[in-house]
């Protein structure tokens, strides 16, 4: 199975269980959970089933691409449910089979992992999944969500895509995967991994992140108390993106991390209860829908 | 009367391994308190748990509730009865009130009773209400809601099994309904099975492919990584931890071994193992020799179709960690510890106490200290010293900054490698000693003198940000430290002077400040204190450890005081003489002055006593000095006689000023002297 064929497999799966099929968010990100289909949507009453994938930046896992494992940037098939549903893990093991992973022929754990993003004020109980030893997928049923209970809950789902690909495929180093006949992942990625791992360990300018950071921050508390929370958060983003180049640059101490942390949450926070005010003041027209629906 | 069986299964999603024993205890007590308050008798009790379900089976399961009695006081019988002796209209009401015919009363005490008959209820009926309350009753160090249920539990619950014997006993919790479906292995069961009597559950369970039993499946892990290592030519090092928790990782399991890459055992063990053990929860197996083999043993939740694919899998995971570690190995070892110092520069050691760097160089500091105190050999300071100096380098290195659990442990081998003594390598592991409650202590001198430094180090700096462990707060583990600082001095013999490491500790720290230093001292002392306390309790009567616990400066003397003290009151007449100890310390409180002036004894007795007390004095200071408190005790019981005689012809309060403070002052004296050892008043007859 290639690396697209990957993606679309589970997509497809997704898709036809009900989810809005969505596309990456286009600013910077660490992880899925920042799109704002996932951190805005998972907050207040409203129903909400997505599925995309979201290729994310961690400028400190960068290799240069010399690392088999190890990526600036991966990919990640993001699912949210919301609520979630009682048959969860089903769905889940059944979206394996959809890959071609049958759980008869492996062995697949739930083993116990409480994820935690401070940056997000976010917190949720859940596991990593093993296949055969290797981590997988990460699957969270969210708590709290920029510091606000996530009522309902909603679970959180994310495949690791390279990882997923290199077992199917059977090779031991990334770039080897075929993302399509005749294409290679380091044809596509190989170059982009070296100059983005320099750039962040090597070659940003400092100063002049530190300086966008604050006019980040500052935009983003300034429009927010416009009531603007989309074009706010997309600052937010900016924020957490270039904290963690500065974090990878080896530019932030251990006692300015946690402030710096605490700015962001600070900021996710703000935007977090804009949303659920805002959705409210709209009448939850997603409830609405699903109460007709039902 | 009639018994049934008794099943409750929650059957759940993963829940996490590490929970599960706790949670098996609390079911069982929770159980238990419940069917106690309901009066319904029950035999052996037995909880079980897999990843994905507790289990409650019990035993002889009385099917009603026991009948109760119950006496209610009503009015006196004065007011109860007239003349005639016939129930009054306060009798007649009360009775009402009771529901019982006033004729029903009794009297007794003064007192008219009625008595309440209550027959007990059919025990199936009860347990709809006992069953939601012992799951409700459970707590979780974290708990979840999912869906939209505001019901939380450790992990969501998705059905619920509740038989008596045959019969359902009908209940709904967060939205799932019991009944006698159950659910088998994830991938090797059909799914779903129904369960016809409580008592066929852990038969009809295996039938399903869960070993629902922990203390069957325990053996069955054991047995099967056994069978696999000796297949290999090894032993498995199975560890109690990592038992445990693969335990509750499978609920059907098969041990299967894959293969190691020789080139990978080049790395020092514990690099080796600690990826295996900690981050994929493999068993390392060794050789007869004790090396390790080229191999892991997995616990895969399944069968043994496909083993061939779940063993290459998690070769391939393996050797990608190894890969790391070799890569981190291979890069650390391109500058010596030494050079790798250079960068804790830039590591913040805690917040506003400057760098790790620093620290070292008050590590070097305090261990000179140290090895001046206990008069340490020329090399052992030297080693010490060395070992200060690099013991801290390792947390730069790539190997611990991807395995933090391995930190000491590279240093070790990073230092052998550069070429250090062997003692400075052992040292800089066992400055860490205990790294966890029940480990080794250090044993080598530099590696013990180089663990008191730091672990001083650690508690005046935290608790000089005002960071004293309470309750379950404790972020730096203090209490283990302060412990493994008792433990430690207990071990190597060592007699020093706590204070004075603190004291140098602040120096070193820049702690200047009169108040702040005065409240440092008491504050640690406290500490110790509290921890002296737990390692002398298992062996040494309550009373004893709160005799000498005045002064605990020196804690190896602490402990030789109380076990000497101990070994004094188990001899036949001790109780007399600690008696006269505490007689005389009584009133000795009444003076402040220790001054003796033989020419004002006026009795027989003090002049006796006197002289008896300088003679014992002198040799009960030098056993004293020398630490030997049995030998101090047995000189001092010497004075019990005298004390006693004194007492009996003595007037203490004598009129004359003089006299009487002359007496006190003896007294006194006295009273020091035994107090070098115990506070006798403390001790209960």
């Amino acid at each position: 199975m290639k690396f697209q064929e990957l993606v679309f497999a589970l997509q497809k799966f997704w898709s036809e269980r009900g989810c809005v099929l969505a596309e990456p968010y286009d600013v910077e990100k660490g992880a899925g959970t920042m799109n704002p289909f996932t951190f805005l949507r998972v907050l207040g009453p409203e129903p909400w089933n997505v599925a995309y994938v979201e290729p994310s930046r961690r400028p400190a896992d960068g290799r240069y691409g010399d690392n088999p494992n190890r990526l600036y940037q991966h990919h990640q098939l993001q699912l949210i449910m919301k609520p979630s549903p009682d048959n969860i893990q089903e769905l889940y093991l059944e979206s394996l089979a959809a890959i071609g992973i049958e759980a008869k022929k492996h062995d697949i754990r739930f083993v116990e992992d409480n994820w935690e993003s401070p940056t997000l004020g976010a917190w949720g109980l859940g596991w990593e999944v093993w296949l055969d030893g290797m981590e997988i997928t990460q699957f969270t049923y969210f708590q709290q969500v920029g510091s606000q209970d996530v009522k309902p809950v909603a679970v959180e789902i994310t495949y690791g895509l390279e990882r997923l690909a290199m077992y199917i495929q059977g090779v031991e180093n990334v770039y080897d995967v075929e993302w399509t006949a005749g294409v290679t992942y380091g044809d596509i990625f190989h170059q982009n991994e070296f100059e983005q791992t320099s750039y962040a360990f090597d070659l940003s300018d400092e100063a002049m992140l530190f300086d966008l950071f604050e006019k980040y921050e500052r935009e983003a508390v300034r429009v927010i108390k416009l009531g603007y929370v989309h074009p706010a958060y997309d600052y937010v983003l900016k924020c957490s993106h270039t904290f963690n180049l500065l974090d990878a640059r080896g530019a932030i101490s251990v006692s300015e991390r946690t402030a710096f942390i605490g700015r962001v949450r600070k900021l996710a926070r703000m935007c977090a209860d804009c949303y659920v005010k805002q959705r409210e003041e709209l009448g939850y027209p997603l409830l609405k829908k699903s109460e007709v629906k039902a | 009367m009639e018994n049934k069986t008794l099943l409750l299964e929650i059957g759940t999603e993963e829940i996490p391994a590490h929970a599960m024993p706790n949670i098996l205890d609390q079911l069982k007590t929770s159980a238990e308190a419940i069917f106690k308050d309901n009066r319904i008798a029950i035999g052996a009790i037995k909880t079980l748990g897999t990843p994905r379900r507790l289990a409650l089976l019990i035993d002889g399961v009385a099917t009603r509730q026991a009948d109760v009695s119950e006496e209610r006081r009503g009015p006196s019988s004065k007011i109860a009865f007239d003349a005639e002796g016939k129930p009054s209209k306060a009798a007649i009401g009360f009775a009402r009130g009771q529901k019982v015919k006033p004729e029903e009363l009794i009297t007794r005490d003064g007192y008219v009773y009625a008595v309440i008959h209550q027959a007990g209820r059919p025990t199936d009926e009860l347990l709809k209400e006992m069953l939601p309350k012992i799951i409700c009753g459970l707590s979780f160090p974290n708990n979840m809601r999912w869906g939209d249920l505001d019901f939380k539990f450790i992990r969501p619950i998705r059905w619920l099994v509740a038989l008596l014997d045959e019969e359902i006993i009908a209940f709904e919790l967060a939205n799932v309904k019991s009944g006698r479906i159950s659910r088998g292995h994830r991938f090797l069961s059909a799914g779903e099975f129904s369960i016809a009597r409580a008592a066929d559950y852990i038969a009809d369970c295996e039938k399903n492919f869960v070993l629902v039993d922990q203390d069957q499946r325990r053996a069955m892990i054991v047995a099967e990584i056994e069978a696999v290592a000796k297949e290999h030519g090894g032993r498995a090092e199975i560890t109690d931890d990592l038992l445990e928790e693969v335990l509750y990782l499978v609920e059907y399991p098969t041990a299967l071994a894959g293969a190691i890459e020789q080139k990978y055992l080049s790395l020092p063990a514990e690099a080796v193992i600690t990826p295996m053990r900690d981050h994929q929860r493999y068993f390392p197996v060794k050789n007869f020799e004790g090396a390790l083999l080229p191999l892991f043993i997995t616990v895969r939740n399944g069968g043994r179709e496909y083993l061939d694919i779940v063993r290459h899998g998690n070769e391939r995971v393996l050797k990608a960690r190894l890969e790391d570690a070799k890569f981190f190995f291979e890069e650390d070892r391109k500058k010596t510890l030494e050079e790798h110092r250079e960068k804790l520069k830039t590591v913040v050691f805690q917040e506003g106490l400057g760098s790790v760097y620093e620290k070292t160089e008050r590590l070097e500091k305090l261990s000179s200290k140290i090895a001046s105190m206990i008069k340490a050999s020329d090399a052992d300071r030297a080693h010490a010293l060395r070992a200060a100096r690099l013991s801290k380098a390792d947390l730069v290195t790539g190997m611990v900054t991807e395995f933090t659990e391995l930190q000491g442990v590279m240093g070790r081998e990073y230092a052998k490698l550069d070429g250090e003594p062997i003692e400075v390598a052992v040292a800089i592991d066992e400055h860490y000693m205990p790294r966890f409650a029940g480990d080794a202590q250090p044993q080598s001198t530099a590696g013990r003198i180089l663990s008191l430094a730091d672990k001083i180090d650690n508690l005046v700096a935290t608790f000089s940000r005002g960071l004293i462990p309470t309750g379950s707060q404790d972020p730096f583990a203090l209490r283990r430290q302060a412990l493994g600082i008792v433990n430690m001095l207990v071990e190597a013999q060592w007699s020093l002077p706590i204070s004075e490491l603190v004291d140098e500790a602040m120096d070193l720290l820049g702690i200047c400040d009169d108040d702040r230093r005065e409240k440092m001292q008491s504050d640690v002392a406290d500490f110790m204190k509290l921890r002296l306390k737990n390692v002398l309790a298992p062996d040494i009567r309550y009373d004893v450890i709160d005799a000498v616990l005045e002064e605990v400066d020196d804690i190896y003397a602490v402990t030789l005081r109380a076990r000497a003290v101990e070994h004094f009151l188990n001899a036949p007449d001790s109780a007399r003489i600690v008696q006269a100890f505490v007689r005389a310390g009584n009133i000795a409180k009444k003076s402040l002055a220790m001054s003796i002036d033989e020419k004002l004894f006026e009795a027989d007795a003090e002049i006796v006593l006197c002289k008896a007390f300088n003679a014992v004095k002198v040799v009960a200071s030098e056993l004293i000095a020398k630490r030997d408190y049995v030998g101090a005790l047995e000189a001092l019981q010497k004075l019990a006689q005298p004390i006693d005689s004194f007492f009996d012809s003595v007037m203490v309060m004598a009129e004359d000023e003089r006299v009487r403070s002359n007496r006190l002052g003896l007294l006194k004296s006295i009273d020091a002297l035994v107090k070098g050892v115990a506070d006798f008043g403390k001790i209960v007859l």
